[in-house]
């Protein structure tokens, strides 16, 4: 098992944002996390990465408790997250935002940039070897230069999976991926998830364009108001008249 | 008029010092240093007080640089992980504990009174011969700084520093800590400006508790602003423009004696606080700034 949310709770005085979720994930699912605004999706993705506390619950990844892991710490072990509003280092190029991604460079140690040059310069050409490969593979070879605060909202949403394939993560969370890209771009971007998942990468998916999302996740997980209201088959999920009711209000788009 | 250009290029040169120290915290990180001159202040009293008790300038020089990191750290250790603005509020209260630490433990410091006397850095020579020396010390170290920055700039650290400086959470995300970084950064900024307070007190011969006031730091922080923030060349313009108006302000005299002395002081001031406005409002990226960027 991959990833284990048990019993997350998290509450701001009275209101219980996140109530009592539970998700598990197996290795190299595809899993979606559906809900109204406001349902708390991304509080728990926060929850889930370390970048909130909970007031109760517990996260299990490839079977270690991260208990009080910071999101640092979190990230390192292959649990990495992205924004929904993206959160690109927008001074620098794509290409310089795919390189601050790789871990372990020696450079980042200021002694070892003044007395072993000759080590962190070759570190950099092996890591930007690997960017190249990121950068061809997300079809951004043509933007790789431009500082990225001036790229298109999908473009961004790209560049942020790329960081976090920089990372070597094992479990990628994305936040909104679909939200304000085209739909050529949307179909892209799934049909990258597959081919990335088909490498072994799990992904847990929070998504309004319940089309798109329906296609490429192996099960769902429904969101209201804080709890979980309903999980499984994506078909069978969109149908259940529960959801519906929350969120749909009648019509699948 | 020779004496006078050299002694506005060491005062330069140390200035260049302190700028080059807050532009890596400041324009390259985002560390919001108000404190920087608490950091100068520990330098020219450590290698003051080193020196007058017979200690070599040279020793007692880069012990002040050391001190000036050393008392960084628990300054670090406590408030690094504050949001931005409250590490800005927290440093210029160090700086501030720093200036009145020295003005009344007067057993170590002679509080209020300074300290007189202190050993000029190349011993047996004329004035004259002094002053060249010291231009040429300053100038070579500052040339050393910006060797380093551009190191730094150019190195994974840099783009590392570059990146907490735009989104400290993506850093995080990413599994790398901002903390270490800044800290860092933050001891490398306090080594300069150490530094730079052993040369200007080895220089001018006797230190006091005010001239170790708050607004110093802020000249700097004009320095860098005017210059272009995050750029070692706008470090550089910057500090040159900043002498151009301090220095340049006092020919107004020339041109208009009826102005009493107070009263100049002010003006100059007002001068600076103008060309500030006029910078943030006209060339807000700076002198050098990046227009490609931003």
């Amino acid at each position: 098992m991959t990833l284990e949310i048990k019993n997350m709770t998290k509450a701001y005085g009275g209101l219980r944002v996140v109530d009592d979720v539970s998700i598990t994930m197996e290795d190299n699912d595809i899993i979606g996390v559906i809900g109204p605004n406001g349902a708390g999706k991304s509080t728990l993705f926060s929850l889930v990465t370390g970048f909130l506390d909970g007031n109760s619950g517990s996260v299990t990844f490839q079977g270690k408790e991260l208990g009080a892991a910071s999101a640092t710490v979190r990230a390192q072990a292959g649990l990495v997250r992205t924004f929904q509003v993206p959160r690109e280092f927008s001074h620098m190029t794509v290409r310089e935002n795919l390189m601050a991604a790789v871990p372990d460079q020696l450079g980042e140690n200021l002694l070892n940039t003044f007395f072993r040059p000759g080590q962190v310069a070759r570190q950099e050409v092996e890591s930007a070897a690997k960017v190249e490969e990121t950068i061809a593979f997300l079809k951004l070879s043509a933007v790789a230069d431009v500082p990225s605060g001036s790229l298109s909202g999908g473009q961004k949403k790209l560049l942020e999976l790329g960081r976090a394939l920089m990372t070597g993560a094992k479990l990628i969370m994305l936040d909104e991926p679909f939200a304000g890209v085209n739909p050529v771009l949307i179909g892209e971007l799934s049909e990258k998830i597959r081919e990335l998942n088909a490498r072994g990468i799990g992904f847990l998916i929070i998504e309004h364009d319940l089309g798109a999302l329906s296609k490429l996740v192996h099960k769902m997980y429904v969101m209201d108001r804080g709890r979980l209201i309903s999980s499984g088959d994506p078909a069978a999920v969109l149908s259940d008249p529960v959801v519906r009711e929350a969120y749909i209000g009648g019509g699948v788009t | 008029m020779e004496a006078y250009l050299i002694a506005i290029g060491i005062f330069a040169g140390i200035y260049l010092l302190l700028a080059l120290g807050l532009n890596l915290q400041f324009g390259m990180t985002g560390l919001i240093n108000f404190g920087h001159v608490g950091f100068f202040c520990i330098g020219a009293y450590t290698s003051a007080l080193l020196a007058t008790n017979g200690v070599p300038v040279a020793l007692s020089l880069a012990a002040g640089g050391f001190a000036a990191m050393l008392a960084a750290w628990p300054l670090g250790v406590v408030s690094i992980r504050l949001r931005e603005d409250y590490f800005a509020i927290a440093s210029l209260g160090f700086s501030e504990i720093v200036r009145l630490v020295v003005t009344s433990e007067g057993w170590l410091t002679k509080g209020v009174q300074g300290i007189p006397g202190i050993p000029r850095i190349f011993p047996g020579v004329s004035s004259q011969m002094q002053s060249m020396l010291m231009f040429g010390l300053v100038m070579v170290l500052c040339l050393l700084a910006i060797l380093a920055m551009r190191r730094i700039v150019k190195s994974p650290f840099g783009r590392m520093i570059e990146a907490i400086r735009d989104n400290e959470e993506a850093v995080r995300s990413l599994g790398k800590e901002p903390a270490g970084f800044k800290m860092q950064v933050l001891l490398l900024g306090s080594l300069l400006a150490g530094v730079a307070g052993g040369l200007y007190a080895h220089y001018i011969g006797y230190i006091s508790p005010d001239q170790f006031i708050p607004f110093i730091t802020f000249q700097i922080w004009m320095a860098i602003i005017m210059g272009g923030v995050g750029r070692i060349s706008g470090t550089v313009a910057g500090v040159i423009i900043l002498m151009t108006f301090l220095e340049g302000s006092r020919f107004l005299r020339d041109v208009a004696p009826f102005i009493p002395e107070v009263a100049m002081a002010s003006i100059r001031l007002g001068v600076i606080g103008l060309a500030l406005m006029l910078f943030t409002i006209y060339r807000p990226q700076g002198l050098m700034g990046d227009y490609t960027k931003r």
